[in-house]
């Protein structure tokens, strides 16, 4: 019988329309918008909401509506004038407050579909314009700066066992200690290799002197490079909120590198400034005997500086700094043992130690600081010529009590949340440890580049798509007709996927997309000409029918395979652009085996399942 | 319109020593190309920069050129891309340069001789390292990709039939990239995509040859194993030229309409098509044909007896 059961009908119904639904988000465009997002110390609230509308009231900007998301609010524009103009205001209006102002762009997605969680597709940065950087930390700098702290710690455990060495070198990722007997170098293997299990001490036997060879043991130097891979994108993410940036990315890619996607960015020399920026830390006294209002009035003590806190509180510090960033070797976030509360535990390097221990034994009660220098590169117009100024942009990130004479291992207790505790932690880490950090990748598009990639990427899928259809009613008429739904069907099925899965489309993606349009229709062809090829045979209709779907599947099946391995294959190599289309292809091919062969054999039956012998147009 | 379906008879494997004198020739100029020539490889590849700015009216891309030697960039290249008003430039790695902030140089030194703003339309860098990776990575891939076609198809047919396959997919990239060698056309990471697509699309064409072969061995007892693959190719060639003409229809309108920065992939889709098409045609099944296959080879191993005693070819 050439008739589908109810449920096979029904199945292919609902995919359709479950895929119609799912793909009908795309349809409805985009609003120019700015985005309000709030830094650290605020949120977005209807109180911001009504402050912004009557900022823009007044100064007569027409908007078509304001959005309260989670953590943003996005106020949409029917033009960009009108968006750009809005987003210098609200940005002036706001700028005492620690908000992020950024352009973006609003889907205009209906209410009913966003309800059912359907969302279009994203943009990638070929088609909507931006930056993308791959940024690669330079691991080698990174071992020797632990390396280098860990010179000094040995050194120290040396004096204090009176072992005499003569020099200290770090070469590469080794570091040597020489000494003048044997006695005490190998002296020194024991107690480093007792004293230290992350590292590996051995007798060095090719040098010309008593040579300690030393190097980190692998767990060590893997969780130092994870260290400084997280505590770049820690730090790259504070920066580019400075970039106003509405959705950036900033992810890890591989061992050591660092995806960065600032969409809409057009100003590629100031992004690669501040990404490149470098930050320390400093710890400080806190001036307790003087007034912080005096000072905050003009009266600032001689011997003090006047911060501020990240919460905005105003704090005099000594101007003294007790310790810098470059003695500590570690931060991390932990539970404090005795209240059970939040807290960093922080790790001094040997010198670091000695200092610190000296000045908290004389300072017990007495309130310390961390400050969190980020240097800011900024140009400036001098003599009437740029000029790249370096402005340093300190902050405090803690306020604790000295409890007791603190030493190489203390902790940072108090903190209110254990979000709290690992922010400071990373901001630790970032300020102590500068990875240095280098652009091996760039990928810029402007933004008219963007909309004629969109156009052109439009128009190539639907030209081709109009010659695939006029082609196939041409050559299978009745059964070409069908063949055309089929295909109509698989590219609503590729584009619902695409947006369910929240996949970012590109150019390549399109391209993909075109090149299923194309090969989709293979199927139907290998169906068609074997139902063809059993009619000549002298066949019934119906026969051939079932015939011809039913030989050419194992070979439909056989060809989509080997060429989903090829796509799979790309998929694996893939760096972003061509991923994109590795994905689209790999959807297209599973689609088209669907639409096919199972809706178009629904079809069919449809038109030729009741009749007892019909004449087939094909 | 039925114009490929009356059944056709054309003797493709009789003249298979045409067609292999054809493919050598074909073989022998790309490898020699790629050999003395080399690939024009983008620097996806090479590692450098590449910047496209737009001008407001058409520009003399001589000024531009001495603009570029006078600020200190003799090995830029400089043209036009896609219209006279678009000028692509592109710059080598220089070692001694931060390469990140070189594009940002170049765009002031080219603003600074202009009154009109240009707009940046398209910067990419890539580092040589990068470079470096992502050519080996491409490499690998494509073996990659051959071997699991090869273990796929070895496993679905036999293995004669999987390394005929590997042999035509071998001789389609070896063309495709010999043309863009011999014609100098830039090879960046979309050309390597679009081979990838091409083994996959020449893959496609030649498993259906191959499926009707494995059918036909089993259908046509008597006939020699020549008959059967000539008969095969004809009984598929309708569905073979179909689709090539579905997918070489879209991806003319990628070429024509897709714009600039796809060209060189649709390019290369185009050519792989056709060489793809062509090898499924004539090279795929001769290559069966030369490694002997035989119906045994196809048949389960208990329908052998079957075989022998029913010599006229029915089965029971």
């Amino acid at each position: 019988m050439n008739r589908y059961p109810l449920w096979k009908n029904l199945l292919v119904v609902v995919v359709i329309v479950t895929a119609i639904i799912y793909a009908m988000p795309n349809l409805f465009g985009d609003d120019p918008a700015v985005q309000v997002s709030a830094g650290r110390l605020n949120s977005v609230d209807l109180q911001l909401v009504n402050e912004i509308e009557s900022t823009l009231k007044q100064a007569d900007i027409p908007y078509k509506g304001v959005v309260l998301e989670e953590n943003r609010l996005l106020i949409r524009f029917s033009d960009a004038n009108e968006q750009l103009k809005a987003r210098e205001l609200i940005q002036q209006s706001l700028s005492d407050d620690d908000y992020i102002v950024a352009l973006n762009l609003a889907p205009n997605t209906p209410q009913i579909l966003r309800s059912m969680g359907a969302k279009p597709m994203n943009l990638g940065l070929d088609l909507r314009g931006g930056v993308h950087f791959l940024m690669e930390v330079d691991m080698d700098t990174v071992l020797k700066q632990t390396l280098e702290s860990y010179a000094s710690d040995i050194r120290i455990l040396l004096r204090d066992k009176t072992i005499r060495y003569t020099q200290v070198n770090v070469n590469g990722d080794v570091l040597t200690f020489g000494f003048r007997q044997e006695a005490d170098r190998d002296a020194a293997v024991s107690e480093i290799n007792r004293e230290h299990n992350e590292l590996i001490a051995v007798i060095d036997e090719n040098a010309d002197r008593p040579t300690v060879a030393i190097q980190l043991n692998e767990a060590t130097v893997r969780e130092t490079q994870t260290l400084a891979l997280q505590q770049n994108i820690t730090t790259l993410r504070n920066r580019i909120n400075e970039l106003g940036v509405a959705e950036p990315t900033v992810q890890q890619q591989g061992q050591e590198r660092i995806v960065v996607q600032l969409p809409g960015v057009q100003d590629t020399a100031q992004a690669k400034k501040i990404l490149g920026a470098t930050a320390t830390l400093e710890f400080r006294l806190v001036d307790f005997e003087n007034d912080v209002q005096d000072a905050l009035n003009g009266r600032v003590p001689a011997n003090s500086e006047l911060f501020y806190h990240r919460d905005g509180r105003p704090y005099l510090l000594n101007k003294r700094v007790m310790l810098t960033g470059e003695h500590v070797i570690n931060a991390a976030s932990t539970i404090d043992g005795q209240s059970g509360s939040p807290a960093v535990s922080v790790t001094l390097d040997g010198q670091g130690a000695r200092i610190f221990s000296n000045i908290t034994r004389d300072n017990i009660g007495n309130p310390m600081s961390v400050v969190f220098i980020e240097s800011k590169i900024e140009t400036q117009i001098i003599d009437g010529e740029e000029v790249s100024v370096r402005r340093q942009l300190p902050e405090i990130i803690s306020v604790a009590t000295i409890r007791d004479q603190l030493g190489k291992k203390f902790q940072i207790t108090g903190l209110d949340s254990t979000t709290e505790a690992r922010d400071l932690a990373l901001l630790l880490r970032a300020g102590a440890l500068a990875a240095p950090i280098d652009i091996v990748e760039e990928r810029t598009v402007g933004p008219s580049l963007g909309q004629e990639n969109i156009d052109q990427g439009f128009a190539s899928v639907m030209i081709g798509f109009a010659l695939v259809l006029v082609f196939m009613i041409i050559w299978y008429r009745v059964f070409g007709a069908v063949a055309n739904l089929a295909l109509a069907a698989n590219l609503v099925l590729i584009v619902a996927l695409l947006s369910m899965l929240q996949a970012t489309l590109t150019m390549p993606g399109i391209a993909g997309i075109v090149l299923t349009v194309g090969m989709a229709v293979d199927a139907n062809v290998l169906i068609f000409e074997r139902i063809r090829e059993e009619l000549r045979s002298g066949n019934s209709p119906r026969a051939s029918i079932d015939a011809g779907y039913s030989k050419a599947f194992s070979t439909i099946a056989d060809a989509n395979i080997t060429t989903l391995i090829a796509a799979i294959v790309l998929f694996g190599f893939g760096t972003g652009t061509i991923k994109g289309f590795a994905v689209t292809l790999s959807l297209g091919i599973l689609t088209s085996m669907f639409t096919a062969i199972v809706g178009t054999r629904m079809v069919v039956n449809l038109i030729y399942g009741r009749q007892q012998r019909p004449k087939l147009s094909i | 319109m039925h114009l490929l379906s009356k059944e056709t008879n054309i003797n493709f494997v009789g003249i298979r020593k045409f067609a292999l004198a054809f493919s050598a020739i074909l073989l022998l100029i790309s490898v020699y190309s790629i050999v003395t020539n080399s690939l024009n490889f983008g620097i996806d590849f090479t590692g450098g920069t590449m910047i496209e700015v737009g001008y407001p009216q058409p520009v003399d891309l001589g000024e531009i050129r001495t603009t570029l030697e006078q600020g200190g960039f003799e090995d830029a290249l400089v043209q036009n891309f896609g219209s006279l008003t678009e000028v692509l430039i592109r710059l080598p790695v220089i070692e001694t340069e931060n390469m990140a902030e070189l594009s940002n140089k170049v765009v002031a030194l080219l603003q600074s001789e202009q009154t009109d703003a240009l707009e940046v339309r398209r910067v990419e860098f890539v580092g040589p390292q990068v470079g470096e990776e992502l050519t080996e990575d491409g490499g690998l891939a494509m073996v990659y990709a051959l071997i699991g076609i090869l273990i796929y198809v070895a496993l679905r047919f036999e293995y004669r039939f999987a390394i005929a396959s590997v042999l035509a997919l071998v001789h389609d990239v070896i063309i495709t990239v010999g043309i863009f060698s011999l014609f100098r056309l830039d090879f960046d990471l979309t050309v390597l995509a679009a081979i990838l697509a091409v083994i996959g699309y020449s893959l496609n064409d030649t498993i259906v040859v191959f499926d009707r072969i494995r059918e036909s061995f089993l259908k046509m007892r008597k006939a020699e194993p020549l008959e059967v693959i000539n008969t095969s190719i004809n009984a598929t060639l309708g569905r073979t030229i179909m689709t090539s003409m579905t997918t070489l229809l879209v991806v003319f309108a990628l070429f024509i309409f897709g714009g600039e920065v796809i060209h060189a992939f649709a390019t290369a889709l185009l050519i792989g098509i056709l060489v793809g098409t062509y090898s499924s045609i004539y090279v795929a099944g001769t290559a069966v044909l030369l490694m002997g296959v035989t119906k045994t080879d196809l048949m389960p191993p208990e329908k052998d007896e079957d075989n022998e005693i029913n010599p006229d070819g029915s089965q029971v």
